[in-house]
């Protein structure tokens, strides 16, 4: 696990990848255009950090057709939702001791 | 150390914004509820114009002319309401630079389809067999359990507005004598207050 010393989790330091988890968190699953729509990012930028999580292991992707269009679902694993949480606690953590 | 804590707090805030943005429709405009309040004050006037013979309602089947009208009433309301509720809403949603039709909305209308389908089923069949007194506290009911069901998926506060309505309809069914009162209050009265409570809280 590459978690920095003030345990902050070195995967969710862009922005984006946070914007990813906290919309999977409270979503079972979401599709690209969806996620584009939250986080106001390009494809090739949404499409690229999708990636980097999805091989940390913290989403899992199904891809399907609709109406012969791809249509790519994400949803959030366990391990996922365990990072996200524990990051969320450090961030809290750390506004709290900081004051 | 300073810019971190600000960082920090920054990521808090983005993360509070899109949980709720991708699970709340918030595009829902305070105004289009005051002016659906003001099409079913008319509404209820013009109904109360016809059926101003109570006595009719309560014991004779008037089936005929009055019931067309009376439903024509009703779904030129209905009609009015949802329009403006979708080109409010619409337009909300441009201003805040979202699209309309998002997850959220979708979950927000399926949970309120299932009440109001059933509810406005079950008025058109109290219609048909002539129960016209039960038709206003029977709107009243599933509608206020639609916007209850909804609620999770919008300003919470409409939780507490589908409540009154679910109250206001009991009570029509209670004191059937003043059940069109009772719906002019839940759907008028109640839609007006609703839409300048949320035009004041979040519109501005």
């Amino acid at each position: 696990m590459k978690i920095s010393i003030d345990g902050l989790h070195k995967a969710f330091e862009s922005r984006i990848r946070l914007g990813i988890m906290s919309a999977l968190a409270v979503n079972d699953t979401l599709d690209f255009s969806s996620l584009k729509d939250y986080l106001n990012v390009t494809d090739g930028n949404l499409a690229s950090h999708l990636k980097a999580l999805e091989k940390e292991g913290f989403l899992t992707v199904q891809k399907s057709f609709i109406d012969r269009k791809p249509n790519t679902k994400y949803s959030m694993t366990k391990d996922g939702r365990k990072a996200f949480e524990e990051h969320l606690t450090a961030l809290e953590n750390l506004i709290k001791t900081q004051k | 150390m300073k810019r971190k804590e600000e960082d920090y707090m920054q990521d808090l805030r983005e993360i509070r914004s899109i949980m709720e943005r991708s699970t709340k429709f918030l595009s829902l405009s305070g105004i289009s509820g005051v002016l659906a309040g003001l099409y079913a004050l008319a509404g209820a006037y013009l109904a109360f114009e016809i059926f101003n013979d109570q006595e009719e309602l309560v014991h004779g089947i008037p089936v005929g002319e009055q019931v067309w009208d009376l439903l024509f009433i009703g779904f030129t309301v209905l009609v009015l309401a949802i329009g403006t509720a979708v080109l409010f809403s619409v337009r909300k949603a441009k201003k805040r630079e979202e699209k309309v039709w998002n997850s959220a909305a979708r979950r927000m209308l399926v949970n309120m389809a299932v009440p109001l389908v059933a509810g406005g089923i079950l008025v058109l069949v109290l219609l048909f067999k002539g129960l016209l007194l039960l038709m206003a506290p029977m709107t009243l009911i599933f509608y206020g359990l639609a916007l209850y069901n909804a609620s999770k998926f919008t300003f919470s506060d409409v939780k507490y507005f589908g409540f009154v309505q679910v109250v206001l309809g009991l009570l029509a069914v209670s004191f059937t004598q003043y059940s069109l009162l009772f719906w002019a209050f839940g759907f008028g009265v109640m839609h007006i207050i609703y839409g300048i409570y949320v035009n004041y809280k979040y519109e501005r």
